[in-house]
Parts: C-alpha cells; sequence; structure tokens
C-alpha cells in the first residue's frame, strides 16, 4: 500500500467537515474523489498530503505516519496541484519548474548539474521547451497548468495529487492535461489522486472513484460499480441517464435541463 | 534570466558602484580630482595610517569617505530589505517600513531628541539605540497582532502594520504638538540625513548589512516559492509560517539598523526592487544582489544631490528620494491600474 488512512476526522469552525474516512490507494493506482460541493473533498485532499492536520486519525505514507515526516521529505515524495489564483508573476516557465527541484536542495541557491538536467527532462516531456523563456504571468490558463504538472513533475514524486485540475480549462486542454497524467503514471508507475467534478471525465481516467458526501465516503469502487443512477440521484439528487460509451465502454452520465431546478422545488414541498 | 547575464549585471553594477564611490568622494565644497580620490584611498590602504596627511586626503578619509560608504551600505540595505519584504507579503506596495519599523523608530528617537535620556550613559550613540528599540518594538507588536494560531497571514501582517503605524503617528505627533521648539531636530531626522556620520556608523551598519545580506541570499529560492502562493510553497516542502517569520525579523532588523543610523529614507526600498524585478525579472537569487548594487549606486548619487544643490546648505536625503522616487512610484500604480480596470 502507498497511502492508508484510517479513521479520518477533521473539524473546521466548529463543525465537523470529514468524518471516520479511511482508505487506502495501491502504487501505480489512480483513484479519482467525486461529491457535490461542500462535502469535503478539498478537505480531505489537505489532510491525505499533510497540508493540514486531522483531528483523529492518521495517514501512512509507505507505513510511515505522514505526521512524522517534514514539509521537505514530504515534498520529495508526494507532488501537489491545488487551485490556487496567485498575482503577477515575474518569473520565467524554467524558473517555475525549477523550483520544483525545491525539497531535493540544501540551503545553498543555484540547481546542481542533475537538478538541471532534471528540469530540461521534464520541459521536453511536457512539450514546453518553446516556452522556457517566457514569463509565466504571460500565458494562457492551459498552458499555466501544464507549467504547474511540469513543476510537479520535477519534484520526482511517488504520488500525484490534483485539485480539480481541469477547472478553468476548455476541452481540449482538460483532455490533454488528463492524457499527459495517464501518460506519466503508465511510463513512471506513478500513484495519483485527483479531485473531480466531471463525473464522465472520471469514469473515463480513473482506476477506482471514491463518492464523498456530507464528509463522509458512501460509495467506492470502479467506476462501472459507482457511476450508477441510484449514486447520482442519492449524492448529487439528480436523477440521470446512465448510457455506455460506445468505444471505452466505461458509464457515462447524461443529465436532463431543468431537472435539478424541478427536483430542489420538489424537496422544498 | 541565465546565469550569464547575471554575472553581467551584477559586473556592470558593480563597477558603476565603484565609479559613483570614487565619484562621490570627489563631489563637494572643496573640489578633488577621481585621480587624487583614488591615489588617496590606495595609499591609505597601503601604507596603514598616513602620517602626515595633506588637507585633501584628510577630508577624503575622514569626512567623505565614511560618509560615501555608509550611503553605499544603507541603500544596499534598504533595497535588500524591501526586497524580502515584496517576496514575502506578495505585495508590490511593499517597502521595508510596512512593518511600522518606521515609525517605532521615529517616536523611539524623538523621545530622546526631547527628553535627553541616557545621553550620559551612551553619549551621541543614544539617539540610534533608542531608534532601534523603537523599531523592534513596533515590529514585535504587528508580529503578535498579525499572529494567528501560529500563522502569519499576509492579508492580517499588512493591516497590523497599519494599525501600528498609524498608533506610533499619533504617538509622534504627540510629542511633537508637547515641545514645538525641538520640531526641527525631529524633521530633520525624520527625513533622513547622513551629515557627520564617521567611520564608527560605518561600522555599526556594516555586520547588519553583510550579514542580513548574506542571509536573505541564502534564503532565495525560499523567497522564490512564496511567489507561487502559500499552498503551493507547503506543498513544494517550505515551512511558510517559520520562513516568513524568520525572513521578517530577519529584514526588520536590517531596516531598523539603517534607520537608526540614517534615519527615514524613504522610497529606495520601494523602488529599487521594482526597477530590478521589471529589468531582471522575478528570481530572488539575482534580484537580491542585484538590488543591493542598485541600491548603493542610487542613494550614492541621491546624497550626492543632496549635499550639492542648495550648497552650501544640505537637503534631506528623503527629499532627494521621494523626488526621484514619487514620479517613478506613480506611474507604476497608474500602470497596475490599467491592468486592472482595462
Amino acid at each position: 500500500m502507498l497511502l492508508r488512512a484510517e479513521g479520518l476526522g477533521k473539524r473546521l469552525g466548529g463543525r465537523w467537515v470529514l468524518h471516520e474516512i479511511s482508505l487506502e490507494v495501491a502504487s501505480g493506482e489512480m483513484v479519482g474523489i467525486i461529491g457535490p460541493n461542500g462535502s469535503g473533498k478539498s478537505t480531505l485532499l489537505s489532510c491525505l498530503v499533510g497540508e493540514k492536520k486531522a483531528d483523529t486519525g492518521q495517514v501512512w505514507l509507505r507505513d510511515r505516519p505522514l505526521a512524522e515526516m517534514g514539509a521537505k521529505e514530504r515534498a520529495r515524495q508526494i507532488a501537489v496541484l491545488a487551485q490556487e489564483e496567485v498575482g503577477e508573476i515575474y518569473f520565467t516557465v524554467k524558473g517555475i519548474v525549477e523550483m520544483g527541484r525545491h525539497p531535493h536542495l540544501g540551503h545553498w541557491p543555484w540547481l546542481g548539474e542533475r537538478d538541471e538536467r532534471i528540469v530540461a527532462d521534464v520541459l521536453r516531456q511536457t512539450d514546453s521547451q518553446h516556452l522556457a523563456e517566457r514569463i509565466f504571468a504571460g500565458l494562457s490558463g492551459g498552458e499555466k497548468q501544464r507549467v504547474s504538472l511540469a513543476r510537479a513533475l520535477a519534484q520526482e514524486p511517488v504520488l500525484l495529487v490534483l485539485d480539480e485540475p481541469t477547472a478553468y480549462l476548455d476541452l481540449k486542454y482538460q483532455f490533454a492535461l488528463l492524457n499527459w497524467i495517464k501518460q506519466w503514471q503508465a511510463s513512471c508507475g506513478l500513484t495519483v489522486i485527483m479531485v473531480l467534478h466531471d463525473l464522465n471525465l472520471a469514469a473515463q481516467y480513473c482506476d477506482r472513484l471514491l463518492v464523498l458526501k456530507h464528509g463522509r465516503i458512501v460509495r467506492q469502487g470502479t467506476p462501472h460499480e459507482v457511476i450508477v443512477p441510484e449514486m447520482v440521484e442519492a449524492v448529487y439528487g439528480m436523477s440521470p441517464i446512465v448510457v455506455e460509451h460506445p468505444l471505452l465502454g466505461v458509464p457515462q452520465v447524461l443529465l436532463t435541463a431543468m431537472q435539478a431546478q424541478e427536483n430542489g422545488e420538489e424537496r422544498e414541498r | 534570466m541565465s546565469k550569464g547575464q547575471a554575472f553581467v549585471w551584477g559586473g556592470g553594477l558593480f563597477l558603476c558602484l565603484l565609479f559613483s564611490l570614487a565619484a562621490a568622494v570627489s563631489v563637494g565644497s572643496a573640489e578633488i580630482g577621481i585621480g587624487t580620490v583614488w591615489r588617496v584611498i590606495v595609499d591609505h590602504v597601503l601604507t596603514g595610517n598616513g602620517a602626515g596627511m595633506n588637507p585633501d586626503a584628510v577630508i577624503i578619509w575622514e569626512l567623505r569617505l565614511p560618509r560615501v560608504i555608509l550611503v553605499a551600505l544603507i541603500g544596499g540595505t534598504l533595497a535588500v530589505a524591501g526586497t524580502v519584504f515584496q517576496g514575502i507579503l506578495r505585495n508590490p506596495l511593499a517597502d521595508p517600513y510596512v512593518l511600522g519599523v518606521s515609525s517605532g523608530a521615529a517616536v523611539g528617537s524623538a523621545l530622546i531628541v526631547i527628553t535627553g535620556w541616557g545621553l550620559s550613559l551612551l553619549g551621541s550613540w543614544s539617539l540610534p539605540l533608542a531608534a532601534f528599540a523603537g523599531a523592534a518594538v513596533s515590529v514585535l507588536l504587528v508580529l503578535r497582532l498579525a499572529q494567528i494560531r501560529k500563522h502569519l497571514q499576509v492579508t492580517s501582517l499588512i493591516l497590523a502594520g497599519v494599525v501600528v503605524q498609524a498608533f506610533f503617528g499619533a504617538v509622534l505627533t504627540l510629542i511633537i504638538s508637547l515641545s514645538p521648539e525641538e520640531l526641527n531636530r525631529i524633521q530633520f531626522w525624520l527625513m533622513g540625513s547622513l551629515a557627520l556620520r564617521e567611520w564608527q556608523h560605518v561600522e555599526a551598519v556594516l555586520p547588519f548589512c553583510v550579514g542580513g545580506f548574506a542571509l536573505c541570499w541564502l534564503f532565495s529560492r525560499e523567497l522564490n516559492l512564496f511567489a507561487l502562493g502559500d499552498r503551493s510553497a507547503t506543498h513544494l516542502g517550505l515551512s511558510v509560517s517559520q520562513v516568513r517569520l524568520g525572513l521578517i525579523l530577519l529584514a526588520s532588523l536590517m531596516t531598523g539598523a539603517a534607520v537608526s543610523v540614517a534615519g527615514m529614507i524613504g522610497f529606495v526600498g520601494l523602488v529599487i526592487p521594482h526597477i530590478m524585478r521589471m529589468l531582471t525579472g522575478g528570481d530572488h537569487r539575482t534580484l537580491i544582489p542585484l538590488s543591493l548594487l542598485a541600491g548603493a549606486i542610487f542613494l550614492i548619487w541621491a546624497d550626492a544631490l543632496a549635499r550639492v544643490v542648495l550648497e552650501p546648505r544640505e537637503l534631506p536625503l528623503g527629499v532627494i528620494t521621494a523626488f526621484v522616487g514619487a514620479p517613478f512610484f506613480a506611474v507604476i500604480l497608474r500602470k497596475h491600474q490599467h491592468k486592472w480596470h482595462g
């Protein structure tokens, strides 16, 4: 087991947002976490990567308690792509990717030869060589996300954690980004945990899905086991049509316009 | 920017600094050629203390050189501190005084000017020491106010800085209105001045400048990570709150030392980091050393102007830096507004 969590609970502002969460992620797996807004997905990710400390329970990475590891030691194994809006960044793309080497470096500010080589490799693998000297702030949303992924690659992690990596991306970039991650997972045996909003993307890319509602895992399993009308009904309050993807054979969710609104009104009555 | 380009910039600025030092030493009421300046300095360094120095040599070695070197140290220190504050607070308007160092120091020194406390014990050092103490009090107050459950948030730091500055500003006004006859002395100190400074002042500031610069530079990669935002920096293995606290203390210490000796010299710490960031990029590994050099050069020329413009009277240094700095600052502000509001 690469990552194991047992009995995770977390209080925020006097309210329990996670209850008794236990999960295991095997090496090389791609696990998706889905659930409605406010179900605790992002909080769960924060606890799993050691950014937030859980109030109950514990997380182990390769049988070592995460809480015992320092920030730098964690960053050598876990890379995270979080949604964060920052101001102008006066850094070149290469400068941003170089930051990914930070957890592997000591106090001397410059990179060593091996680190330089890894940065060059990563830029090549993500087809961003031509961007290397561009200023990060001037890139498009898709390019920025690609560079952030390159930065995560440069960290040489065993576990990659992504919080809604496809938000704000157009269709083409959503698939491009997930394809890159999938390729990387296949070639390096990387383990991936990601929060996704789009059930159809989740079904296409993930080996296993966890469904979160009110801070509890209410369902888990393969996309076939999880993406069923009853689940969508119970968790999201929508009645969908679930069909099979004609090429991939994975379940895909179709929704009908106006339905959400009607359901809401019914419940109010 | 590549390492090669950085060396070109660094080398160019370093030569510019040497030239500025020599040129500024030859500016003053007694005209001394730049050749003489270098001969005196080289003689002095080679022979130790030159017995029977001619008048030119005395002027250069005892009056002008310590002053110009002190100005360079102050300029470099403020520029580096400003770069660090802008980096950790991710705020383009941050400068070395953003956390109330200056207002605290002003209150400390104003108290000494008025009461004359400690004059018998500490002599001419009572003023800088009081200013330093005032600066320390205000920064510690700001940190205490901004700290929430061991976390230092950028917004609360800046707000706490505003609150503490407002409070100390009121205290300063109160002190001045209680003894208006001392207004001139306090005012002159507030605007910054380096008149009548000697080698002992250089010796006092040097460790803060050199040590502070070296430590800041060793943390330059960490400073870079702050640009990504607190969360991403955490995920890259940075202990955000601890490093932020350490760097705030370090930069405040540097600022406090500079302010204690030179008074409140504005705009160097705000404008120089911006210029250098625009010219050479945001990478603190090159930005910090280049800002050090540029800040030193800028203040050397500002001080030379302050001495020459109204000769034989001397203008407060802060007037000159603000004269150059304020219009530049206005331009930056305009540019940012255009960006945000189309």
